[in-house]
């Protein structure tokens, strides 16, 4: 079988392998990520807070600390860029007790430390004033942390990279890798790649990948958390994420957050597991977050509930000791050619662009990097309907009338915008590729009006069957087929 | 701006009611608006029969049901609209909507609200597992079967037993699924006995209450679900856990009225129907908006919803006569033996209909509506069934000027 051959192979299009893609488009350099899934954001990226983190809990001089504190700061730039939406809510971090107290100024000692600008201990007056729906006594409060929609804006580092030459290929898992005369060889669904350069950015398969590079020894452990999806009904009451204190260890148990788009998230909590593909809600855990939810937000109740979901935070751990350890890039000079990615778990949404633009700094360590003339930093999404000025919405229907169509009633999202993303640069083809970049089937009825619709407009535009229609996964069929044969197979 | 003296969000059975029992009574400036390209509303992926029993006295399709009031709408002249979705409406009927030739804009001197309802989902629910594809509400299986000709799966196991999963039990058979069971948390169904004997029995489908999904396996397609059997106060029972492999769930556990544009214009909701509190005029809190069908309550029987409609389009008539807001001096209370009623106020000076459903199966009984301690209306039931609405007629005369009224089933 033909060899495919790029300079750099990215493993992985999470948040961290698009980011990389990206910052590494703005060189001379062929770039190809592999995904295992059929589109980008389908681990652990879309399975998070969509908090911009300010940066106060980690050990300072730590990658983490300094990542965060730098991609926190130049994200009201970054968003503009790309075109996602981010709102800087601040945070607030509400205490009950004296040991509260305790935890949240040394965490506020340490964010000081960091850089962190602007941390204030705020008494419960002032707190009722920022959020009359937060519970707590008293609380530090953050001005630098942010909301942004995890999936956009995942979506917005691979469209710009794939703009500025970097090609993506879904479908593709990688399964071996070999080192031959100074090039890796790379297995990856039915293709062969080759490159000079691998970037392992796989998340909760980092060390899997690192195994296959020959890096051993390293270790994760897959702190697990879940989440309930409140109506946007809910989202009215709430308007600034609200943490409970942080344990000694800097770890925070159950909050509340508003989304971007207006929903709250309740979660997620923590616990351990060690399937990579353990996505599940599980009664217990659903229970707990009800119980622990309503300490941050007074509003939860059973009429606003419409989704679950879980993602799991991969750490690394010393083998030795079980302790934490922080995010690693690493690149040996007995294994060129490699830059391992271990253990970027939480904060990794803030830190994506930092990480990558040090990624790029170990490339840059190796040889010359000369610059893509034609590199654009600037992606533009999919033009909203909902929420614009009628002025606009009239623009947009003007210009294309299916702006006009609501394809999905409870989050108004119309014809024009699915069309688009079923046209999107990297060609994705799911349900679920729609909804990460419209929010079509994302609210109250969960698809129930607009699915039937989008899975026809899916089914029309690409020309394909029944039951080539997926929903997420490869795999994932919609449909067995049709009911009846068209008419002129008919008796 | 354009200029309407009624504007009907929604073009189903109710609002196609309303619209005609409005002409009649001499209010003909009417404009309906629709989201579909086509009117009929959810009776249009009803290709089962039994409506219009009550009404027509024979066993009509939903779509042949929709059919004779759409042709008398056409015949009349009744300006509709479809393909335009309404975005936003105000409290002083100010009505904001959309079409592919841009955004319309209308001032109405009443609005009629009949926006029917939509299905309560998994999350709604929080049923625990994985989320692949192969979940589907009972009413996305049906317009994918019946508007779409595409089958979502083989392999049926159905939770909750509302009306419209039983019969997506029937119309999945007959289409070559094999549905292997259905499973409803309470210990008593939920949709109508007809339906469990046309759609069940007929077809040996078992029917399992007190049972609940506790699990749901596969990553890609849906592999199986887990089933317990649940106590008094729903919790799974350990030891009853019993896994069906299966490849689509459907999901029948109940429907919401659709109120997110009521909502916008101030209208007050009940807590109970998830409806509007209305009056016997069908008015809302909110002064010349009206609110009738599914958007209202969730009814079993489109022959009901046609009647409400046309209740409400003669309360919309008075009111255009009148402008007089909600004329309402008594309440309506029900005890614990039934869910709720509809109308929850009335005005007194005219006969109206009050809608109720029991709280739980009974038999041999008696609903009894009182005023100042008095029995002022009763009718007697060999059985009472949650999933039956029970509607019973009130005369105006009979009531007293003051005292509410008190509503409950006695056995
Ligand atoms: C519960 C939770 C809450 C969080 N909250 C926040 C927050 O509020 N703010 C914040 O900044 N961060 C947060 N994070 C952290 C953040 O989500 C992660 O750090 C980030 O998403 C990691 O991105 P990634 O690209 O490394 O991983 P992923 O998104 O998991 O991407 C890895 C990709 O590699 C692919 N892959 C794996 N193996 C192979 C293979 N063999 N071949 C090809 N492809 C492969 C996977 O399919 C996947 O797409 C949270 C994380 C979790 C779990
Ligand atoms: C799936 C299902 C199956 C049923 N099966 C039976 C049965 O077998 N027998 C029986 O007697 N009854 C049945 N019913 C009940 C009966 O059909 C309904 O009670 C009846 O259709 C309700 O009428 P409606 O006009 O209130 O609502 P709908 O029929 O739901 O009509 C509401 C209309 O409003 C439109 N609309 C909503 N919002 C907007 C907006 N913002 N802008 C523009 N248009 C809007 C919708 O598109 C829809 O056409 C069933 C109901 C459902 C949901």
């Amino acid at each position: 079988m033909k060899e495919q051959s790029y300079d750099v192979v990215i493993i992985g299009a999470g948040v961290i392998g698009s980011a990389v893609a990206r910052e590494l488009s703005r060189y001379r350099l062929r770039i190809a990520v592999l995904e295992k899934e059929l589109d980008v954001a389908c681990g652990n990226s879309s399975r998070n807070t969509g908090v911009l983190h300010g940066g106060f809990t980690y050990r300072p001089g730590s990658l983490k600390a300094e990542c965060t504190v730098e991609g926190n700061r130049e994200f009201d730039q970054v968003a503009k860029e790309l075109d996602v939406p981010f709102k800087r809510t601040g945070k607030v971090v509400v205490g009950f007790n004296d040991e509260d107290l305790r935890n949240i100024l040394k965490f506020k000692q340490i964010g000081e430390t960091n850089g962190v600008r602007g941390l204030e201990i705020i008494d419960k007056d002032r707190l009722y004033r920022i959020d009359a729906s937060a519970g707590g006594e008293f609380a530090m409060y953050s001005p630098a942390s942010g909301i942004l929609n995890p999936m956009q804006y995942t979506i917005a580092l691979a469209e710009n990279a794939h703009a500025n030459g970097a090609e993506f290929f879904f479908a593709s898992e990688v399964t071996a890798i070999e080192n031959s005369a100074g090039r890796y060889r790379i297995s990856a669904g039915n293709q062969h790649f080759s490159a000079r350069w691998v970037i392992n950015c796989a998340g909760m398969n980092c060390v899997a990948i690192s195994e296959m590079l020959g890096i051993s020894g390293h270790q994760v452990k897959g702190f697990k958390g879940e989440y309930f999806v409140l109506d946007k009904k809910a989202g009215q009451y709430l308007n600034i994420p609200v943490y409970p204190a942080p344990n000694a260890k800097g770890g925070f148990s159950t909050h509340a957050t508003p989304t971007i788009d207006g929903n709250v998230l309740i979660g997620p909590d923590s616990y351990l597991t060690d399937d990579p593909d353990d996505f599940a809600a599980t009664r217990d855990h659903m229970q707990g977050l009800i119980a622990d939810g309503s300490k941050m937000f007074k509003h939860i109740k059973r009429d606003f509930f419409i989704r679950n979901f879980a993602g799991t935070r991969w750490k690394r751990i010393d083998p030795a000791t079980g302790e934490v350890l922080d995010f690693l890039i690493e690149s040996r000079a007995d294994k060129p050619g490699i830059v391992n990615l271990i253990g970027i778990e939480s904060p990794g949404l803030t830190c994506a662009l930092p990480i990558a633009r040090r990624v790029v700094g170990r490339i840059r360590d190796r040889e010359q990097l000369a610059p893509n003339p034609s590199f654009n930093p600037v992606r533009r999404g999919i033009p909203p309907f909902a929420g614009q000025p009628r002025e606009r919405q009239q623009a947009l229907i003007n210009a294309d009338p299916n702006y006009g169509e609501i394809v999905c009633r409870c989050e108004t999202i119309t014809k024009a915008e699915i069309l688009r993303a079923i046209n999107n640069p990297l060609g994705v083809v799911t349900v679920t590729g729609i909804k990460n970049r419209t929010r079509a089937t994302m609210g109250r009825c969960q698809g129930g009006y607009c699915e039937t619709r989008i899975a026809a407009l899916i089914q029309e535009t690409l020309g394909s069957k029944e039951t080539e229609v997926l929903y997420q996964h490869a795999g994932s069929y919609l449909f067995t087929g049709k009911v009846r044969e068209d008419d002129h197979h008919a008796a | 701006m354009q200029h309407k003296q009624v504007i009907i969000i929604g073009g189903g059975p109710a609002g196609l009611a309303a619209a005609l029992e409005l002409y009649h009574n001499g209010v003909t400036d009417i404009l309906i608006l629709e989201r579909e390209k086509h009117l009929g509303g959810i009776l249009r992926q009803c290709i089962h029969d039994g409506f219009g029993l009550l009404r027509f006295k024979e066993s009509l399709s939903g779509p042949e049901y929709a059919q004779r009031f759409i042709d008398e709408i056409d015949r009349l002249h009744i300006p509709y609209l479809t393909d335009v979705t309404v975005l936003d409406i105000t409290a002083d009927k100010k009505v904001l909507a959309v079409s592919k030739q841009g955004l319309l804009e209308f001032q109405a001197e009443a609005l009629a609200l009949t926006m029917g309802c939509r299905e309560r989902t998994r999350g709604a629910i929080s049923i625990p597992g994985t989320r692949p594809a192969g979940i589907y509400t009972a009413g996305v299986a049906q317009s994918y079967i019946n508007l779409a000709n595409t089958m979502p799966g083989k392999n049926v196991v159905i939770l909750g037993s509302g009306d419209i999963g039983l019969i997506m039990a029937r119309r999945l058979t007959l289409e070559g699924a094999q549905v292997k069971a259905v499973f409803e948390l309470q210990p008593y169904p939920s949709g109508l006995p007809r339906n469990i004997a046309q759609c069940l029995n007929d077809y040996d489908i078992p029917l399992f209450l007190n049972h609940t999904i506790i699990d749901i396996k596969g990553r890609s397609r849906l592999e199986g679900v887990t089933v317990a059997a649940v106590d008094e106060k729903f919790a799974p029972l350990p030891g009853t856990e019993k896994d069906y492999p299966c490849d689509t769930l459907i999901l029948s556990v109940g429907l919401i009225p659709e109120n997110e544009l009521s909502l916008q214009a101030g209208v007050e909701l009940d807590q109970r129907t998830k409806g509007a509190l209305v009056d016997d005029s069908y008015q809302t809190s909110s002064p010349g908006i009206f609110v009738a069908g599914n958007v209202l309550q969730v009814h079993d029987l489109v022959d009901f919803v046609s009647a409400e409609a046309e209740k409400m389009a003669l309360g919309i008539a008075a009111y255009l006569h009148s402008h007089s807001p909600q004329s309402t001096q008594l309440a309506i209370r029900g005890d614990a033996s039934i869910t709720h009623t509809v109308p929850q106020r009335v005005s007194g000076e005219k006969d109206f209909t009050l809608s109720l459903r029991p709280s739980r199966p009974a038999q041999n009984c008696a609903v009894q509506i009182c005023q100042n301690e008095r029995v002022i209306a009763t009718q007697t039931f060999r059985k009472v069934l949650p999933a039956e609405m029970i509607q019973i007629p009130v005369a105006a005369d009979l009531l007293a000027e003051a005292g509410d009224l008190e509503v409950r089933i006695a056995c």
